[in-house]
């Protein structure tokens, strides 16, 4: 039996502090949720993925446009971030085929220096804030290797400690009662007591997708775009079919990451900061008091 | 008694307030630190230390198919040099040119556009990545640069190969325009697929692509495949030249090692 799982089988049962004297006293049971490893690999990995974006998207500007297949489309691109002039009057914009959606402001056309700049991602969303393409580059390299280390450190480990199949794969009764929890998740009413125990199954399989589907698949695609590496693995290529699908899987992929990001942080809040932020911090969650919440 | 929670929320509190200090703080000049700027410049280095441990030397880049190429290929860079010398060259179809190799070399040459067509020549048709994202195929023919290596016996304390370029890049420096030039490593230059091509499609290179002569390095990005070839030097260090880096984009920020 692995560390974990003891402890999960051992919850810390304490009368809360906080709970100022006279008011009604709620039952905290504590259970140790989250492994050193994983604590300290989730918060390397917020780094790396928020240095990561950052000059990535100081990169994607050098060159604001996606493009399927082998080449570049210099004329018509699929998509493309630019500006232009309207009535006179410089405008950012978004086009995605034949639609075009006006940006000024944030895409395309932006603040730089207190000046109206033309440049697809705006200054404070790049790293660095100025266009600087070999400095973007770097950072993103660094933060790429720390990322694929950590990544691998926290896969081997999950795989040894059967973290993944304890923690990422839904259970037989979750699967059950799949329906009944896409509702309660649907009503923001987030499982306590043992139920809260373990993740569940929307949980499980959404941290299986990002970890097992969409990060591996942001990173080979990187790669993709790397003549030296195209030579040396030719299949990356072809299971992409061309370095510019596999730059526009890349870039799509990074806000697949995003939106995750943008769920994740949003559920985190409405579950209990607190709670979530102690569990990823020391490794201890309250699984609070059982409630029916198929009620 | 104390307060375990309230304590643990402050120093979380704090620890927020450190971060966010720090990368407010950091955001203006933390390339400039030392250690920093150690890192972002070695990252380079190990990129090149990996590839080149999973690139066996003959591997090649993928090669495509005449109706792949690029209608338009994009030529950037310098595309239309001001030095009067290539353009009097120009103007009469590059019969004056001659391709200086030299440096640490065993017999130094000069070879003339009918000299390097005369040698054995490679065509390849190749995709073209530019460090900016975009990606162009184009069929280059020209004379594989190991064959000129040979021909020139290269001294076994040579580590590069230096191209020195007609081109200059107007960045704003007061003591004027700053000479292009490039440079690869003996790995690189004794690829196969490394050649000094002039032609494109079967024609003699227009002068946007870099005529009479430019550098393929086909494993590499763009920035390193040199035009306008005016002479190749073989070196053992290239920290003499321009700021050092071994290139002009390199001395503007770009890693020296491009296969990424």
């Amino acid at each position: 039996m692995s560390l974990a799982e003891k402890e999960l089988d051992d919850p810390v049962v304490s009368n809360d502090d906080a709970v100022p004297k006279g008011k009604e006293q709620r039952l905290v049971t504590l259970v140790k949720r989250h492994s050193v490893v994983v604590r300290v690999t989730h918060w390397i990995t917020v780094l790396c993925l928020t240095m990561l974006l950052m000059s990535g998207l100081q990169i994607f500007n050098a060159r604001p446009q996606l493009d399927f297949g082998i080449k570049t489309d210099f004329d018509h691109p699929p998509a493309v971030i630019d500006s232009d002039k309207v009535d006179g009057k410089a405008r950012g914009y978004v086009r995605i085929g034949d639609h075009r959606f006006d940006t000024t402001g944030v895409l395309g056309l932006s603040e730089f220096e207190g000046k109206p700049t033309e440049r697809a991602f705006p200054s404070w969303a790049t790293l660095p804030g100025e266009q600087d393409l070999g400095t973007g580059r770097a950072i993103h390299f660094v933060f790429a290797w720390l990322f694929v280390a950590n990544g691998l450190v926290y896969l081997l480990w999950g795989f040894a400690t059967r973290h993944f199949r304890r923690d990422f794969l839904p259970s037989r009764t979750q699967w059950r009662h799949i329906g009944g929890e896409i509702l309660d998740h649907a009503r923001l009413r987030f499982p306590k007591g043992e139920q809260a125990r373990q993740y569940n199954a929307i949980q499980k399989m959404t941290y299986f997708a990002v970890a097992f589907v969409l990060l591996p698949l942001l990173v080979l695609a990187g790669w993709a775009m790397s003549p030296g590496l195209d030579a040396a693995f030719p299949f990356l290529l072809h299971v992409f079919g061309g370095r510019q699908t596999a730059r526009s899987i890349h870039f799509l992929a990074a806000f697949g990451v995003v939106l995750f990001v943008v769920v994740h942080v949003a559920l985190v809040l409405l579950s209990g900061l607190f709670n979530n932020m102690r569990s990823m911090v020391t490794g201890w969650y309250d699984i609070g008091q059982e409630r029916d919440i198929h009620g | 008694m104390v307060d375990r929670s309230t304590t643990r929320r402050a120093l979380l509190a704090r620890g927020a307030t450190v971060l966010g200090a720090l990368a407010l703080a950091g955001c203006e000049n933390v390339t400039d630190n030392p250690l920093v700027k150690e890192v972002l410049g070695g990252v380079g280095g190990l990129n090149r230390k990996v590839q080149e441990a999973m690139l066996g030397p003959e591997q090649l880049a993928q090669e495509y198919e005449l109706s792949d190429v690029s209608t338009d290929f994009y030529a950037n860079g310098s595309t239309d040099p001001d030095d009067k010398h290539y353009r009097s060259m120009a103007a009469n179809g590059f019969k004056a040119y001659k391709l200086v190799v030299d440096g640490l070399v065993e017999r130094p040459i000069e070879l003339t556009m009918a000299e390097l067509r005369a040698m054995p020549a490679r065509t390849q048709i190749t995709r073209h990545d530019c460090v900016e994202g975009w990606s162009c195929i184009g069929q280059w023919t020209g004379a594989p640069l190991q064959a000129v290596l040979d021909r020139v016996g290269v001294k076994p304390t040579a580590q590069y190969v230096v191209f020195h370029c007609f081109d200059t890049m107007d960045d704003g420096d007061p003591s004027g325009p700053t000479p292009f030039y490039g440079s690869i490593d003996l790995l690189a230059a004794r690829h196969p697929q490394t050649i000094l091509a002039y032609d494109k499609a079967g024609k003699p290179l227009e002068v946007k692509y870099g005529a009479p002569l430019r550098l393929r390095v086909e494993r590499q990005l763009g920035y390193k495949m040199t035009k306008y070839i005016k002479r190749i030097q073989l070196m053992s260090d290239f920290k003499d030249i321009g700021q050092g880096k071994g290139g002009y984009w390199e001395d503007t920020g770009y890693q020296w090692y491009a296969g990424i």
